[in-house]
């Protein structure tokens, strides 16, 4: 019953923080110099007064500002995310196009980093101090210092350019017409580059976090009392140590699944991935006002719901948290 | 003259007979194939009647097709009108459309969809061709079933200038008459006469467009496919073609340090041709509303102390030619009989001096064009030009919103931007010294101020010249003006690069290179 009380108040404040987020938006586009009929004149490389007014018009940028916030928010009430005049298509339509392919890459992402992240943090700790150890730490250290775009462009130049094992962009060969099966290891073939470049950052996070957080717990007592009565080394780091090492991986986790959405934009570009960082970028230097709040209206979204969901989990991985609200 | 090449064919008949068969037999066209290519940027639509920009025009030129077309010597050539004449009096023009083509729904290609086209949707939709129609046109008529009939008010020496692909592409009026033109579904499924059909767009990754089985020039379009891949990387994009994954890279694709690596590559071609209608020129725009550019001889100041040849050879890789003059010298009307400003900083000094100005009592803001990183080095190359002169430079960096915005509310000191010439300088080039084209709400217009009625007088008269030779007289006299009067600082000609695979064959072969209909583009085996 104290769940599902949380659950609603939650729920009632999510409602909320994401109506914020919408209004603060819009009125944060509004400060960015030129609107999309300018851009629209600017592209078109000719244009007149009448040609201005004609789209202002049609955009709806003719109408007081209140007037444009209020219709957006009654539109969002009722579900519609408004329509994008620049490129002709409904927002929701746009952005239901490209939200599984930046699912694809950064839930790919997640899973990699959290694994591999986790992975490598319980061996450094495990043998703490030895050449794996260093090896394991200067690795994390680089890759965490690293900016992502260098990564992508380097892993591009070494596994296509010279090596030719991994494609360099794209989503799936374009033209070839795969089905099925085919299709979904062409995909996986085109993920892994992506993948890697966008979780190696969090991988260096989880490794350092997971060993720190581990190496603490091992000097705890109740270790050394498990160690007393003679458990094997591998079982106390399993079940004694890591259970309770992984509060703080878990927290940073979900932070990371925070920015399932929006958190890919120089991943999506370098690699050509269709999805949709780049649609909010592009959105961006358009000033296609409709794309770019319904965007952040999805992302904010996401981090509300993700918030609440590792809030709930919390009790699940430490029983000793209680809910709160 | 034709005696003597009547004389010089007969001469070499025999061997050129033989030449020209081998040539021939090596030169037919292979059927089938893909070519892919690169969209860059991502355009918003492929509806080129509503949309003029860059990659709009490429993809879009495959579906539409204007109602003319225009060579590399920017000569006049069919496209859908087969023949055109125009009376004595520069009045009317008559135009005969090709027979039996028909529109990729199956509905045939009528006059009437080229009066719909001039008369309703482009006059409403287009600024461009707006202008032309309000100004000069008196009436539109079909009066059979293959002519098209333009009654002009008064003479416009650039009217046959004004029916390429960006300026006039027929729509089809049975999809569009009675509808609101930008809002019409049928946008998102364009429908042309063009040697490809649209198959499919997906957002973010590529547009599909497929063969025109029914395409109206007899066994064209040799190629089945066209892909036009988006890459928003520029790395990426010369990975791309270095790779093979596309086969042609258009002017721009790539920065131009890339274009002299990929150009050395084996099995590659460029070329510079295809760019000739639109002959972009690069120049300094300045607000002449202000100070320090309302002084003649502060603007000739900066126009000696930059110097072009630099700019040209290692800020653009030498891909261009530094300009003389306000016209291309690509274009018709072109005259190298102007003022001319030799880099010379003592020069530029001494006339600082005279002008009366103190140059450090200006903070000039310098707002580069967000174009690329070219356009930055360059402006980066001016500021200290400017500098050395004594002002003080901020350069303002925006995007491309910003820089439309500050550009036409007139809210700049100065900047970068270029013009496309449109093939005469009536549609290109005097839009932005006419002082009654000081207009807001565009960036290429006269937004730096420029007003002289002397110039507005000159280029009146050739508009409306006749006669092509008087035309040329007033064009000639009206560049001696503007360069003395220094209205932009005129740096360079684009020289635009084509890169594409050896096996592409006959991909350029007209004056709007690429943007041409792909019907005679094959690719060898």
């Amino acid at each position: 019953m104290k769940t599902l009380e949380f659950l609603i108040q939650r729920l009632a404040k999510a409602a909320f923080v994401v109506l914020g987020v919408v209004i603060l938006n819009f009125l944060l586009i509004q400060l960015a110099p030129g609107d999309p009929a300018a851009v629209l004149a600017g592209e078109a490389g000719a244009g007149d007064e009448q040609f201005i007014a004609q789209l202002r018009a049609q955009f709806g940028l003719d109408q007081p500002l209140y007037v444009q916030l209020l219709s957006y928010l009654q539109n969002i009430l009722s579900g519609d995310l408004g329509y994008s005049y620049r490129n002709q298509v409904p927002v929701a339509d746009l952005i239901m196009e490209r939200l599984p392919a930046t699912l694809l890459l950064t839930g790919s992402a997640f899973v990699f980093s959290l694994v591999l992240g986790i992975v490598l943090g319980v061996l450094a700790a495990y043998k703490r101090g030895s050449l794996g150890d260093s090896l394991i730490m200067t690795g994390a250290l680089v890759f965490y210092a690293t900016p992502l775009f260098w990564v992508a462009l380097m892993a591009v130049l070494v596994f296509s350019i010279h090596l030719d094992w991994l494609p360099p962009f794209d989503m799936e060969s374009i033209g070839a017409g795969y089905t099925g099966w085919a299709r979904a290891a062409d995909i996986a073939h085109h993920l892994v580059l992506p993948t890697v470049t966008l979780g190696l950052f969090f991988t260096a996070v989880y490794t350092r976090l997971t060993r720190a957080s581990m190496l603490e717990v091992m000097n705890l007592d109740f270790v050394k009392t498990a160690r007393a009565k003679g458990v094997p080394k591998g079982r106390i780091i399993r079940r004694h140590v890591l259970r309770n090492a992984i509060l703080p991986v878990f927290t940073f986790a979900s932070v990371q699944a925070g920015q399932l959405v929006g958190g890919a934009v120089l991943t999506e570009t370098v690699f050509a991935w269709p999805g949709i960082g780049r649609l909010m970028f592009d959105a961006l230097m358009q000033r296609d006002y409709p794309v770019l709040l319904g965007v952040f209206l999805v992302t904010a979204a996401v981090v509300v719901l993700v918030n609440l969901v590792a809030d709930l989990l919390y009790r699940f991985v430490d029983p000793r948290i209680e809910t709160a609200g | 003259m034709k005696k003597s090449s009547r004389l010089i064919a007969g001469l070499v008949g025999l061997a050129g007979l033989t030449l020209a068969a081998a040539a021939g037999a090596q030169e037919k066209p292979t059927p089938g194939g893909t070519l892919n290519m690169i969209a860059q940027p991502e355009p918003p639509m492929l509806m080129v009647g509503l949309n003029t920009q860059g990659p709009t025009l490429y993809v879009g030129g495959q579906i539409y097709q204007g109602l003319l077309s225009y060579g590399k010597d920017l000569k006049v050539l069919p496209s859908l009108a087969k023949a055109w004449e125009v009376s004595e009096d520069g009045l009317t023009y008559t135009f005969t459309i090709q027979e039996g083509v028909k529109w990729h729904d199956g509905k045939p290609f009528s006059a009437e969809d080229v009066v719909f086209t001039a008369d309703k949707f482009l006059r409403e939709a287009h600024p461009r061709w707006r202008y032309i129609a309000n100004t000069y046109i008196e009436s539109i008529t079909s009066p059979s079933a293959d002519t098209v009939v333009f009654k002009l008010k008064r003479p416009f020496s650039a009217f046959l200038y004004a029916f390429e692909l960006s300026s006039f592409p027929v729509v089809p009026k049975h999809v569009y008459d009675g509808t609101d033109y930008r809002t019409n579904p049928a946008n998102q499924t364009p429908i042309g006469t063009g040697p490809f059909k649209f198959k499919e767009w997906k957002r973010g990754s590529y547009i599909h467009l497929v063969k025109n089985e029914d395409y109206w020039k007899p066994g064209m379009p040799h190629l089945d496919e066209l892909y036009f891949r988006i890459v928003p990387d520029a790395a990426s994009r010369a990975v791309a073609f270095e790779k093979g994954a596309v086969d042609v890279l258009r002017g721009g694709d790539v920065e131009g340090f890339e274009v002299r690596r990929l150009s050395k590559l084996d099995g590659v071609t460029t070329t510079t041709d295809g760019w000739e209608m639109y002959s972009p020129l690069v120049f300094m725009q300045w607000n002449m509303r202000k100070a320090p550019f309302d002084n003649k001889l502060v603007r000739k100041a900066i126009m000696h102390a930059v110097d072009r040849d630099f700019v040209v050879r290692n800020v653009w890789f030498g891909l261009g030619k530094p300009a003389v003059s306000p016209f291309a010298s690509t274009t018709r009307f072109f005259s190298d009989d102007v003022s001319t400003y030799p880099f010379d900083l003592a020069k530029a000094k001494e006339l600082i001096a005279q002008s009366g100005v103190k140059p450090q009592e200006h903070t000039i803001r310098l707002m580069p064009i967000p174009y690329g990183t070219q356009w930055d080095r360059m402006a980066e190359y001016v500021k200290q030009q400017l500098e050395q002169l004594g002002f003080k430079v901020d350069i303002r960096a925006v995007d491309a919103g910003g820089w439309s915005q500050a550009l036409s509310e007139w809210d700049f000191d100065i900047t970068f931007n270029f013009t496309y010439q449109y093939g005469d300088p009536a549609l290109g080039v005097a839009r932005h010294y006419l002082s009654t084209n000081i207009i807001k709400g565009t960036p290429f217009a006269n937004n730096e101020g420029y007003q002289n009625p002397a110039v507005d007088e000159l280029f009146l008269k050739a508009a409306s010249a006749v006669d092509e030779a008087e035309a040329k007289a007033a064009y000639a006299e009206v560049q001696k003006m503007i360069t003395d009067d220094v209205a932009l600082g005129w740096l360079f000609e684009q020289r635009n690069v084509t890169i594409m695979r050896d096996k592409v064959k006959n991909l350029v072969r007209t004056g709007i290179g690429v943007n041409e209909s792909m019907d005679d583009v094959w690719i060898a085996k």
